[in-house]
């Protein structure tokens, strides 16, 4: 039962072979039973599910349909979900119920979808092995001593373990894709715009965007369907019709031209992913698709670029956490100052904390244009790369991450060496491009993925390239659930 | 740039945020080698380069000048730390 | 030694929209605390900001009303501090690229003398909340209504050379905002605030002097004492040895002095970037031709023509044109009434003036509107009745809603110019004082004005005044 994709569950639903009650409770139990070791919720609304799939089987028996009615889902604890606890992984947080809903929240809504609780992630957003929540590690469901990816960690061990089909998430750096990735399923970051961010707690804004993971990309093709889409409450949501996902799934592959970045084929990464690699894309060559290098001369300072813009947005971001209107305060403070460096300092965890010193150095006088100045600007050249590359191909296509998920604990002491880890994934936030996670192989019985980048608005063409693989490769149904 | 424990303390105050005493040294030497990781930036000459805010091309938009809310103070309040006849309360700011 | 003052204003309009500049609340004062701050005014996770089209559009009017360079492409940037009405912890301003640029107006200081003031900047922000003190025992007090109203923040050159011209500055930009209707200019509910930047040095020195920036000054009497007062601390600091600090002041007009706010002291590095969730704005042509083609006629083009085509003194016709509603009001009597504008011009700035300042109002709530003021001055005009009975009239307009004509119908005020009837009255009078005239005959002319009191006490003030002179005068003389 739990097995089921979202794609399957729907067929299920529609046909009465079961109804949204009976596979909300299974997977609720399910929960019950894995999560108290893996971990991947922060919050499991177990009652309100409950009452929200009795309403869907109601509606289905009143003849009413919507595209996702009844199927069941999870949030990542980062959107804000209108009566239900909203932490984003931080003490700050602990105890804050929005009194509104995320823009996504209420479109996956209206699609009909049943939200069995929130997910764990890294506070804030910041990290990349969620080993910075509050609210405790994730385990990866492929291995007790691995870490799951992060910051949608919680997101992309959930989908794993099938607790449940599907998952929103967000990407800043990578934080859809790298989870997806060490996790073994599949995630999409939208084109910067694409998806509301309304609702959704900002960690960088001009970088974070909100995208499915689910196990096919057929299920992240449903979701995807539904997220997308302009809002006018964000400034930034792009004013265009949303392509039909679904719809182009099963399109062919003839012609498509597709670029690997010499940069990504290099020393850095695993032989064993490079390895997987070369396997996938012979396949998709088998399937009409073409390989030609391509050059991103400047890739190797995404890093370094988004290590000051993020930090710097984020300092600015989290300043609304002052403890005077909502979230945690710190008890008796002496003074207005106290009140907000306690209140700060007790409630943002050590990573956060870390990222809000260096963003506000980056931001200060003496040190703004040589640091986040010189950043934007690097951005810009490396954009620019993608723009030239996109004259060549249709996507770009490497690995997720240079190496299959670390140890818990592996790369917690040393900031920059985690940083790294973000290798691959950063260059499309920089850029405000749409990228795709896809498992491709296991390493070590660990999960690997393989990444797809697209030009701007190209999200139809990443889950068609990446259904129509996984139609000729079983690395997507491969799960360590029992 | 390496950055040293006063820095740091500057920053946390800038940042209101309290910084555990024995805890200063270590972000300093955190942030000093995100700092270095961020200076390998100087390698390209950048002096031509438009800086790049925004990952869109978009313009802002425009909403017209209607007022949509009413009073919503009861359910914002309800989550609020300390308030009082509907103000917030902080600690007295002296003038 | 002679000392010159240099001073530069820094002027914050609130716009006059419905709602505030990023969200959809409403923007009205004086509503109970909290209760007009939606998510976005209180800063709640997740939020977003959403810019006010006509907070846009009041900004590109000040730009075309000053002659200002318009910032086609303009940025809205965060400037980052802490504070308890500050609910973001940033407030959304502009900075590197404002909404307007460049720009000048006209002041007019005493003996008609004209100097440009130039205007460095205007860029477009949110205000913050109020932070209440006393209200509650050892707390301070938030309130965050006012929070996201939207403001232009206009800041001068530093052209001004005294408090005088200061004040002739400030009030030229009060009338400009309120003439294209950007800002109700309600100094006393906080819709215009000004702060001075005033230093000192020593005259013929192309060096600016070390700035102090004065803050709070809700009038214009203060505005000037408070440029005063500080001009004077900073002469005797220098001619005393010492140096002027670069600070913050705040005046306090219960004392009439400035002094230093503490609080404010420490230096603050707000760490200005391009807010990551606002897009560059852009301003179209056709936008800033359709927002020229609705100014109206702006206060130095009207009040040329009122000297021009009213024929007024340029001192009337600058009294007139100050603010838009006076101007309007006037030219509506001029045209309703029938009556010259030099009279008209009087009844407005004199009798009507003086009662709304008596009763504390602005002109847009007179009892006595524009129509009913022109049947009272066409009445004046026809010597239907005198001037003098006019006034009265008008105090019983002023307590009811009569119109002029009724009362002098109701009352008998029709002033007399029937000759036989004056004459009659004449006659009584010099017949009843027969010790006055001969004086009078006897070359003590001084006393017609006696005679024209009896006779106007006769005629319970409604002889005209003109006629009963002549008459007077020709009787007199036997």
């Amino acid at each position: 039962m739990h097995d089921k994709t979202i794609a399957r569950i729907r067929h299920g639903l529609a046909s009465g072979e079961f109804s949204s009650r009976e596979i909300c409770e299974h997977l609720l139990s399910r929960i019950d039973q894995l999560n108290p070791s893996c971990n991947a919720f922060i919050s499991v609304s177990s009652e309100l599910a409950l009452q929200h799939a009795d309403d869907a089987d109601k509606r289905r028996a009143a003849g009413a349909d919507s595209p996702l009615l009844g199927v069941p889902i999870a949030h990542k604890d980062i959107f804000c979900t209108n009566g239900v606890r909203t932490s984003c992984g931080s003490r700050m947080l602990e105890n804050f119920v929005p009194p509104y809903n995320a823009t996504v929240v209420d479109k996956l809504s209206q699609a009909g979808v049943v939200c069995l609780g929130k997910t764990n992630m890294d506070e804030f957003a910041m990290g990349s092995s969620n080993e910075n929540s509050y609210f405790g590690n994730v385990v990866n469901p492929w291995g007790s001593n691995r870490v799951p990816g992060g910051s949608s960690g919680g997101s992309a061990a959930a989908v794993a373990a099938r607790m449940v089909p599907g998952c929103t998430g967000t990407d800043t750096g990578g934080s859809i894709r790298q989870p997806a990735s060490f996790c073994g399923i599949t995630g999409i970051k939208p084109t910067y715009g694409r998806v509301s961010r309304y609702g959704m707690i900002a960690f960088a804004s001009s970088l974070d965007q909100g995208g499915p993971m689910a196990a096919t990309a057929e299920d992240c093709a449903l979701l995807l369907q539904e997220m997308a889409g302009f809002d006018e409450k964000d400034s930034t949501s792009i004013d265009r019709p949303v392509d039909d996902y679904c719809g182009s799934l099963n399109d062919a592959l003839d012609g498509l031209k597709v670029g690997l970045p010499k940069q990504y084929f290099t020393e850095g990464l695993d032989n064993n992913i490079a390895a997987s690699l070369q396997a996938s894309i012979a396949e998709l060559e088998k399937m009409g698709a073409s390989f030609v290098e391509v050059d991103l001369p400047n890739q190797h300072l995404s890093v370094p670029a988004y290590y000051v813009v993020a930090p710097a947005e984020c300092s600015s971001n989290l300043s609304r956490f002052d403890g005077v209107r909502y979230g945690y305060r710190c008890d008796n403070p002496a003074d207005l100052e106290d009140l907000y460096k306690r209140s700060r300092g007790e409630g943002f965890g050590r990573e956060v904390k870390r990222r809000i010193l260096i963003g506000t150095y980056v931001l200060s006088a003496g040190y703004f244009d040589a640091y986040y100045l010189k950043a934007q600007k690097i951005r810009n050249l490396i954009s620019e790369d993608f723009t030239s590359a996109f004259k060549e191909v249709d996507m770009i296509l490497g690995p997720t991450t240079p190496t299959p998920a670390f140890k818990i604990g592996e790369n917690s002491a040393d900031p920059v060496s985690m940083y790294l880890n973000d290798i691959y994934t950063i260059p499309a936030n920089l850029a405000g491009l749409p990228g795709i996670s896809v498992p491709c192989g296991l390493v070590d019985d660990l999960p690997v993925g393989m990444q797809l980048v697209g030009n701007y608005f190209t999200e139809a063409r990443l889950l068609n390239v990446a259904h129509r693989f996984q139609q000729v490769t079983d690395w997507h149904l491969k799960s360590p659930a029992k | 740039m390496a950055v040293d424990e006063d820095t740091v303390r500057a920053m946390a105050h800038l940042a209101r945020v309290q910084i555990d005493p024995d805890r200063v040294a270590g972000y300093a030497t955190e942030m000093s080698n995100v700092l270095a990781l961020a200076e390998q930036m100087e390698e390209v000459d950048t002096s031509d380069v438009e800086p790049m805010a925004h990952p869109t091309h978009a313009v802002q938009r425009l909403r017209d000048d209607v007022v949509l809310e009413g009073n919503e103070r009861e359910q914002f309040q309800e989550i609020a730390p300390e308030t009082n006849d509907g103000y917030y309360l902080v600690p007295q700011v002296i003038e | 030694m002679q000392w010159e003052t240099v001073i530069g204003l820094e002027i914050h309009a609130q716009l006059a929209t419905d709602s505030k500049i990023f969200s959809s609340s409403s923007t009205q004062f004086g509503s109970a605390p909290n209760t007009q701050a939606n998510a976005v005014d209180l800063g709640m996770p997740g939020v977003l900001p959403v810019l006010n089209r006509e907070a846009v559009n009041m900004a590109v009017k000040f730009a075309l009303a000053t002659n200002a360079r318009i910032g086609k492409r303009n940025v809205f940037a965060r400037k980052n501090y802490f504070y308890p009405d500050l609910p973001k912890g940033y407030q959304i301003s502009q900075m590197a690229l404002p909404i307007v640029g460049e720009g000048e107006v006209e002041i007019e200081l005493e003996d008609d003398v004209k100097k440009t003031v130039g205007i460095t900047r205007a860029h477009l922000e949110e205000d913050a909340g109020k932070s209440v003190h006393d209200l509650f025992h050892g707390q301070t007090g938030v309130d965050l209504n006012r929070a996201g109203t939207p403001l232009l923040e206009i800041v001068s050159e530093p052209d001004m050379r005294s408090a005088k011209e200061a004040v002739a500055y400030a009030r030229k930009i009060h009338s400009l905002v309120r003439y294209i209707e950007i800002c109700d200019g309600n100094m006393q509910e906080g819709s215009f605030r000004c702060d001075a930047n005033v230093s000192v040095r020593v005259s013929g020195s192309e060096k600016l002097g070390t700035r102090a920036e004065i803050k709070n000054l809700n009038s214009f009497r203060f505005l000037e004492r408070a440029i005063n007062f500080e001009v004077e601390r900073q002469i005797d600091i220098i001619e005393g040895g010492g140096e002027v600090v670069q600070e913050t002041r705040l005046y306090d007009a219960d004392r009439d002095e400035t002094r230093s706010m503490r609080s404010k002291e420490e230096a603050n590095d707000y760490r200005y970037f391009p807010d990551p969730d606002l897009l560059p704005v852009e301003i179209e042509d056709s936008l800033i031709e359709a927002l020229r083609g609705q100014l109206p006629e702006l206060p130095d083009q009207r009040c040329a023509r009122f000297i021009s085509e009213h024929k007024l003194p340029a001192y009337d016709a600058g009294v007139l044109t100050a603010d838009k509603a006076t101007a309007d009001y006037f030219e509506a009597v001029l045209k309703q009434s029938g009556a010259p504008a030099k009279i008209v011009s009087s009844w407005v700035t004199g009798e009507l003036f003086s009662r709304l300042n008596k009763d504390g109002l602005e002109l847009t709530a007179s009892p006595v509107d524009e129509h009913r003021f022109s049947g009272l001055l066409a009445r004046i005009h026809d010597n239907t009745i005198s001037g003098k009975i006019g006034k009265d009239i008008l105090d019983k307009m002023w307590a009811s809603e009569d119109e002029a004509d009724h009362i002098i119908d109701k009352e008998g005020l029709r002033q007399i110019s029937d000759s036989s009837e004056l004459e009659k009255m004449i006659d009584d009078v010099i017949a009843a004082n027969p010790s006055q005239l001969a004086e009078y005959r006897g070359g003590k002319e001084k006393l017609l004005s006696y005679f024209v009191g009896q006779v106007m006490k006769a005629s319970r003030g409604k002889a005209n005044p003109g006629q009963l002179n002549q008459l007077l005068k020709d009787k007199l003389k036997g």
